[in-house]
């Protein structure tokens, strides 16, 4: 199987690496990060609020499959078109606390371009316990899709 | 969950992990194992009740030995914890890649 999303998480360390290289022109990879009607429909979430500038905010609001709402919400650091974006980031109501993001956008080609997502958490626990968040949902989901990743390896 | 969040406990450990990848090959006594580390046999003994506890690790008697082999299941599990992770990411970057294909034969 390709993995074209890959993450590194190195043991004893309070960092994550997410890379990915689009088809995509860099122009478009960075616009679907700044456009507030297109990040929500890839990150199937609610933009309430986003300032794409150096010392601007952003506020995320998401609904879950019974209906609760659960906010998102960080402060832009850095914002350099086609380049990169330094932010936070942080559950609202939750006891992950704030991690700090760095998204580096780079050409390859002019039909292809890659983005490296750089976060660094409070500590290795609490960035163990973020990266399991999904392994814990499939488990709490009866239906969800880590069933079928489990069933397709037996 | 508490049981999930020792496997990850051990195998965080580097003597652990070694003990896991030495036994990967062939099943070994304790003594066995414990031959391949200068660690003090009851630390050796102490790392393989853990990784028994998480069912890492499963026990045989063969005679008067008990031999350690590997869980291949639960490796799978503890293996397989980060990629519901990396298929979020995943299936939003793939959604992302659509969206903006199709966006830019709009614009065009």
């Amino acid at each position: 199987m390709e993995q074209k999303t890959k993450i590194n998480a190195e043991d004893g360390k309070q960092e994550l690496v997410i890379t990915r290289e689009f088809d995509l022109p860099l122009e478009l990879l960075f616009k679907a990060h700044v456009e507030p009607d297109i990040i929500e429909q890839w990150m199937g979430t609610k933009v309430l609020k986003l300032e794409n500038k150096k010392h601007g905010s952003y506020q995320f609001e998401t609904t879950d499959p019974k209906g609760n709402k659960h906010g998102f919400n960080g402060t832009i650091h850095e914002f350099v078109p086609n380049q990169k974006i330094t932010r936070t980031f942080e559950m609202e109501n939750t006891p992950f606390g704030v991690q700090l993001e760095f998204l580096e956008f780079e050409r390859l080609t002019d039909d292809t371009s890659k983005i490296n997502i750089h976060t660094i958490f409070k500590s290795v626990a609490l960035r163990d316990q973020i990266l399991k968040l999904p392994f814990a949902q499939g488990i709490n989901m009866a239906h969800n899709r880590i069933q079928n990743i489990v069933s397709k390896l037996k | 969950m508490n049981l999930r969040r020792d496997v990850f406990q051990a195998i965080a450990d580097p003597t652990r992990r070694a003990i896991l990848l030495l036994v990967a090959s062939q099943s070994m006594s304790a003594g066995a194992i414990a031959s391949n580390f200068d660690t003090a046999r009851p630390t050796v003994s102490k790392h393989l009740q853990i990784l028994t506890e998480c069912e890492l690790l499963k026990q045989e008697q063969s005679g008067r030995e008990i031999y350690y082999l590997i869980n291949a299941k639960k490796m799978k599990e503890v293996a397989d914890f980060i990629e519901p992770f990396r298929k979020m990411w995943d299936d939003r970057f793939n959604k992302l890649e659509t969206i903006m294909k199709k966006y830019s034969r709009q614009s065009r």
